[in-house]
């Protein structure tokens, strides 16, 4: 057992990661990078983004660097703090003030979770400034051109306390993701999860039937990533029934009725 | 060890006070007569449903004690139970007469018949696992409903009480779910679109041509389903072959040239002829039936509605486009050019617009309406895609406007527009189902100087109220000595280096955390606004709703406010004072003073109505205070006393099940007796004197939310 330990702000992804292009969005990302706009990505849960991003930064030949934003994620979490090294004090970078020193593209998944204070250091990054204040270093890091800030959002499920902000928004050229077409979706399913087309065709069935109930008890329909893990189940041996139960129907709710009424659904195709 | 039975003059007893026989004459002696001879635990089921059955109606619990016995060894529990509770809603719904007809029908219950009823799907336990699988399905979404027979009429499917075609449970719900899946496919698949009872008219004997007619059907919504739903379709054939005779030889061919992807209800039009004159007709166990009027009046009552509609949301939609784009050109002088194209591809149905060939995004809503219309025609027909002009539709007409509550009340004695709420019934231990008729109404504003002269009256409680308020808003406090932190604890830091020069363990808590508490909270208060709070009370509440809000709004919890009363369980209403989502402001305070005391006492539709509305506000804690006089009570009704105390419990451990916090402020002071057990699920607080009111509720409300 060797886990690679990597730091991604010397990585650059190898491998081409997988990924089908719905419209025009690899165009313009590409479009915006060169220009030095940001990028909002939009889009429900398990659609596609976090792939997206990846792809892009091994296109684009950047680091990466993702930060996921949760609730308790402050200024200094992106931007850097001091901490005590053998009785000194050490001023350590954070994700986002590495990514601009190297020119990377840095990541801000679920950005409506992070606390305010965060919207104060991603603005001036944000506009045609393109600098990064450091308040505690009574410091400014100016961004290089390859710096490339991105961050995603997801519309359908945030409180109205967590909407992002317009003085936020109008700062980015927006993407917007939706799950694929059928035809799409069978093939990423297919060749994320290696099970035959056949049965793609019936999980993508599977997965628009349940996103037909979204609004009515559900939150929100399977994702293209659940397909892909329910896949995954079924090459490895699992029956299909029990994988959709498993992978999707538990994953995308706790009621009772509707677990029922999902496995009824799964179970009148498979 | 079995218990004995019971004697026959051991239960006359009970009967006799059961079944008040004083004034109601039965001869309960001949019942214990028949009960004695029961096993214990059967006289037990019968006597607790007579007891039960009782004090929603005599006859009714004499009725079923007269006819348990023989049941008894016929008829399941669990369906002597569903009929017990089926009698009872019917005659909460309709009365007497066609409840006792309904006791009545259990005489022909048949054994023969129903010997497989002990494994049956009842509709209360399939209706919620059905209804959202039909959901799931694509199309118009369907309403599920308990009737007479399995139907649909393109808008809500219909099942009837207990499907019980085979001897096992699964199979049975098996069945249903077949069932549901063809009534689905009608409506998914075209079915309804035609003039069914036209076309069987044209025939001498319409009603085996609609027989046919919807025999073919089957055969193509089978072929439909088998493509949709595989696996489905091999549970309906093995349960086909279990129930019916094979096909006729002359429907093999109709079976034959309707199995392809591309037949519609035209090509089963086509064979009708030849359908019709087949002698036999196969009818299968899973097709339910067809109710041609039911279906063209629910086709009559949406095509114009929709048609409107859509026009209307279109004409919105292109308002918006047009706004967006603020460069384009002035208003077009020519008609927008607007295409829907239908995509119905792997059981998802869906649309596309284009304004001018470039690709709009439609909301929701015109999607749902899109796929409603194209169900019915099969396609968008073009003169539904002219936007509404100005002014060309009444918006009142086409879309159902809330219903004014007096307006409904003057007219007949009806519940449109009303909100049904069940409510508890003690006796019966069950719910009675749709029992209150619920209406939101508003508090008429009242622009005096109650607001001003509460506010000077108190100004020193309001003074102090402020400075206590304040203390609890959530102030970003520092925490110091963190392990992990936005900057560095420099006092600890010092004390961590001197203690590692002194050669003792260093501190690794070394920084300054910024902590913020966020309140996350959501109240709704419940006023009591029965008549009895005439006077002191009701002068009192509204004081204290005063100081409330005053103290409220410092500490920015959303909080909503409503009085409740009723009349009879027709007329229960719930008086907005301010709701969620208003501030406030002038209107806001003009409605406390304006909270006048209007009927009765009836609390459990209110404490589930503003269950309801709580859950929907976004909050990590929920807070329902209820404010009442005293004991529930209604006009002339059985509210009064330990059904009201038990409905009132009831509800309170439904909102307690939901995750509320329910708090109860009661001014009833003779009555400590009842109280621990209607607040079971509830903290509660008992006020001896009217005046501490104002005073309290705010220092209450401060306790409980800390």
């Amino acid at each position: 057992m060797n886990a690679r330990t990597l730091d991604p702000a010397d990585h650059l992804i190898e491998k081409e990661p997988y990924y089908e292009t719905v419209g025009d969005e690899i165009q313009l990302f590409e479009a915006a990078y060169r220009q030095q706009i940001p990028v909002l990505l939009k889009g429900p849960t398990g659609c596609g983004k976090t792939r997206f991003m990846e792809h892009m930064a091994w296109r684009l030949k950047r680091p990466l660097i993702t930060v996921s934003c949760h609730d308790d994620l402050t200024a200094s979490d992106l931007v850097g703090r001091y901490l005590i090294k053998g009785g000194e004090t050490v001023w350590v970078d954070g994700p986002l003030t590495r990514a601009v020193r190297c020119g990377g593209i840095c990541y801000l998944d679920e950005i409506v979770e992070a606390r305010k204070d965060t919207m104060v250091v991603i603005h001036p990054l944000a506009d045609d400034r393109r600098t990064l204040p450091m308040e505690k270093l009574g410091q400014m890091v100016e961004a290089p051109p390859e710096f490339c800030l991105a961050i995603s959002y997801n519309p359908g499920y945030q409180s109205v306390l967590k909407d992002l902000k317009q003085s936020t928004r109008q700062r980015f050229v927006a993407l917007e993701f939706d799950y694929p077409s059928a035809t799409l979706e069978r093939r990423i399913v297919a060749s994320e999860s290696g099970v035959s087309d056949a049965i793609a065709d019936n999980l993508v069935r599977f997965a628009q039937m349940t996103r037909n109930l979204k609004g009515s008890g559900l939150e929100e329909g399977a994702s293209t990533r659940l397909l892909v893990h329910a896949g995954k189940l079924i090459a490895d041996g699992v029956s299909p029934v029990t994988a959709c139960k498993s992978a999707v129907a538990q994953a995308v709710t706790d009621d009772t009725d509707m677990l029922k009424a999902i496995q009824e659904l799964s179970s009148s195709i498979f | 060890m079995a218990q004995s039975p019971l004697t026959a003059a051991e239960m006359e007893a009970s009967l006799h006070s059961w079944l008040d026989t004083e004034f109601t004459f039965f001869k309960v002696e001949e019942l214990a007569v028949e009960l004695a001879v029961l096993a214990r635990n059967e006289q037990d089921f019968i006597l607790d449903w007579i007891r039960r059955i009782a004090p929603t109606h005599i006859t009714l619990a004499w009725q079923f004690g007269r006819r348990a016995p023989a049941l008894l060894p016929r008829m399941e529990r669990r369906l002597l139970e569903a009929w017990a509770v089926h009698t009872c809603d019917v005659f909460d719904r309709t009365g007497l007469q066609t409840a006792l007809r309904v006791m009545e029908e259990v005489d022909s219950f048949d054994d023969a018949q129903h010997k497989n009823d002990a494994a049956g799907a009842l509709f209360e336990d399939i209706a919620p696992i059905l209804g959202n699988f039909v959901c799931g399905l694509s199309g118009r979404r369907l309403r599920i409903e308990e009737g007479d027979a399995a139907w649909t009429d393109g808008e809500r499917f219909v099942l009837p009480p207990l499907i019980a075609a085979l001897p096992d449970l699964d199979d049975n719900f098996r069945l249903a779910k077949i069932t549901v899946a063809l009534l689905w496919a009608q409506t998914r698949y075209g079915t309804l679109r035609a003039d069914l009872a036209g076309i069987a008219t044209a025939y001498a004997d319409p009603e085996r041509a609609l027989a046919r007619l919807y025999a073919l059907e089957t055969l193509r919504l089978t072929a439909r389903i088998a493509r949709e739903l595989p696996r489905l379709y091999r549970q309906l054939q093995r349960l086909r072959e279990l129930l019916d005779p094979p096909l006729p030889p002359g429907w093999r061919r109709f079976e034959a040239s309707l199995d392809t992807d591309q037949a519609t209800l035209a090509d089963s039009l086509s064979l009708l002829d030849a359908a019709y004159a087949e002698a036999d007709c196969p009818q299968g166990s899973d097709q339910g039936c067809l109710r041609p009027d039911a279906i063209a009046a629910a086709r009559a009552a949406r095509l114009d509605k929709e048609k409107a509609r859509l026009r209307i949301k279109l004409a919105e939609l292109l308002e918006e486009h047009a706004a967006a784009q603020s460069t384009a050109q002035s208003a077009a002088e020519t008609p927008p050019d607007l295409e829907v194209q239908p995509r119905d591809e792997n059981g998802r149905l869906d649309f596309e617009i284009t304004l001018d060939s470039a690709p709009l995004a439609p909301p929701d809503g015109v999607k749902q309406l899109l796929t409603s219309i194209y169900l019915d025609f099969g396609e968008i027909p073009p003169e539904y895609l002219t936007p509404a002009g100005d002014g060309e539709y009444d918006p009142t007409l086409v879309f159902d406007q809330p219903e004014d509550p007096d307006a409904v009340w003057h007219g007949t004695y009806h519940e449109k527009g009303a909100e049904l709420y069940p409510e508890w019934d003690h006796g019966r231990q069950h719910y009675r189902k749709n029992w209150c008729v619920m209406r939101e109404k508003t508090v008429l504003p009242a622009y005096d100087d109650f607001h001003r002269h509460t506010l000077d009256k108190y100004a020193g409680v309001v003074k102090h109220l402020r400075r206590k308020f304040e203390a609890l808003r959530d102030e970003n406090r520092l925490e110091k000595r963190q392990t992990q932190g936005d900057e560095i604890d420099l006092d600890a830091l010092i004390e961590a280096l001197a203690d590692a020069q002194d050669g003792s363990e260093m501190s690794d808590r070394l920084f300054v955390r910024l902590h913020r508490a966020e309140r996350n909270i959501a109240v709704a208060f419940l006023v009591d606004m029965s008549g009895s709070t005439q006077g002191w009370i009701n002068e009192a509440e509204r004081e204290a709703l005063i100081l409330l809000c005053e103290a409220l709004e410092l500490l920015g919890d959303r909080y909503a406010i409503y009085g409740f009363s009723g009349t009879t369980r027709k007329r229960c209403e719930l008086f907005r004072i301010k709701t969620f989502d208003e501030p406030y402001g002038g209107e806001v305070k003009a409605r406390i003073p304006g909270i006048r005391p209007q009927e009765y006492t009836r609390m459990g539709f209110a404490l589930r109505h503003m269950t309801r509305l709580l859950n929907r506000v976004e909050a990590r804690t929920r807070v329902l205070v209820t404010l009442s006089d005293g004991r529930p009570d209604d006009y002339f009704d059985v509210y009064r006393g330990q059904y009201g105390i038990e409905d009132t419990r009831m509800a309170l451990q439904e909102a307690s099940r939901t995750g509320i916090h329910p708090f109860c402020i009661t001014l009833d002071r003779d009555a400590r007796d009842y109280l621990p057990h209607m607040y079971g699920a509830a903290r509660y607080i008992i006020l001896d004197d009217v005046r501490q009111l104002p005073l309290k509720v705010t220092d209450i409300y401060r306790r409980i939310t800390t």
